[in-house]
């Protein structure tokens, strides 16, 4: 299998997923969805936002999110990733921004366990595991909701959101990244 | 019926991996305008979907109970939810270097530590839902 798969088989297959859902059970493709039934489900607290009926409405989105980690974990066994190729334009940037370590899926020296105990590595997982998880609750859907799902069904309220992702994603890099490297 | 949902849970975490989408280094590529090749994925994607939604909406395809198939339409409102969750959220995207289902995928694919991530993730959603009522939407 060529790697890294190409964006235009890649591309339309995700695409796919939003049809098969809707033919499979009328459900929507959103992943952020799963953090607020897994609240709802372990500590739901009174909370209003955490009131619904998670079984009924998640209990499939929780199935497939499952999925999405044994699919990981399969495909890693099939055909594990090779070595990322990044333009020389992209590895200088990274590494003026203190990133050294390119072998694996993640740089390792910002997340791992012994990363945690660093300012670094502190931020980029838990601050920002918690921006991810605020931030898609706040937005009301992620990159599978609103920049793929919401963007094919032409909504405004996706749109501004996606803008808002960019604007987010540039800051964090540009600006962020360096200062924590 | 849960097994179709697994299994389309699968390939979809298969591709973010083959496709390098849970790489954070593709992610920071991104960001720094790098490569077409995340443009490439969600610009197609964004086209299937759409084309796939026109021709159910074309066919007026119908539910198991006869209602019509489609998505919700999202309520703009004064759209100041959309731009602040979204930024913030992107600020996290970049951070980690990924969006929920790749955080999944991650763990999945042998970057256990990220299971903390997810577990901020949740804590995050959370107290968005504590503080809800208090937030302007």
């Amino acid at each position: 299998m060529p790697h890294p798969l190409p964006w235009y088989i890649a591309g339309p297959l995700i695409g796919l997923i939003v049809p098969a859902l809707l033919l499979i059970g009328n459900k929507p493709f959103g992943i952020s969805s799963n953090f607020r039934h897994i609240c709802a489900a372990a500590a739901p607290c009174g909370i209003e936002f955490f009131s619904h009926d998670w079984k009924r409405a998640g209990l499939w989105n929780l199935t497939f999110l499952a999925g999405v980690c044994v699919g990981a974990t399969i495909a890693v066994w099939l055909a594990p990733p090779a070595p990322i190729h990044l333009s020389p334009r992209v590895l200088a940037d990274l590494q003026a921004a203190g990133v050294h370590d390119f072998t694996g899926l993640v740089p390792r020296e910002i997340f791992s366990w012994s990363a945690l105990l660093t300012l670094r590595g502190l931020v980029a997982t838990v601050i920002g595991g918690f921006l991810v998880g605020f931030g898609t609750a706040y937005a009301g859907g992620c990159t599978s909701g609103h920049a793929i799902a919401g963007l094919a069904d032409r909504q405004l309220a996706s749109l501004v959101a996606v803008c808002g992702f960019f604007a987010g994603g540039l800051a964090a890099s540009y600006l962020l990244l360096p200062l924590l490297g | 019926m849960l097994v179709p949902y697994f299994l389309l849970g699968s390939a979809f975490g298969a591709v973010l991996l083959e496709a390098e989408v849970i790489s954070w280094f593709r992610i920071q590529e991104m960001f720094r305008f790098g490569s077409f090749h995340m443009y490439g994925i969600i610009a197609s994607a964004i086209v299937v979907a759409g084309t796939s939604i026109e021709i159910i909406r074309r066919l007026q395809l119908r539910g198991p109970d006869g209602e019509s198939i489609g998505l919700a339409p999202k309520q703009l409102g004064s759209g100041l939810r959309y731009v602040a969750g979204g930024t913030l959220f992107g600020i996290g995207w970049a951070l980690t270097g990924a969006c929920p289902g790749p955080l999944v995928a991650l763990v999945g694919a042998g970057v256990p530590v990220m299971v903390v991530a997810i577990a901020s993730a949740l804590v995050g959603t959370w107290t968005y839902g504590y503080l809800r009522p208090r937030l302007p939407h």
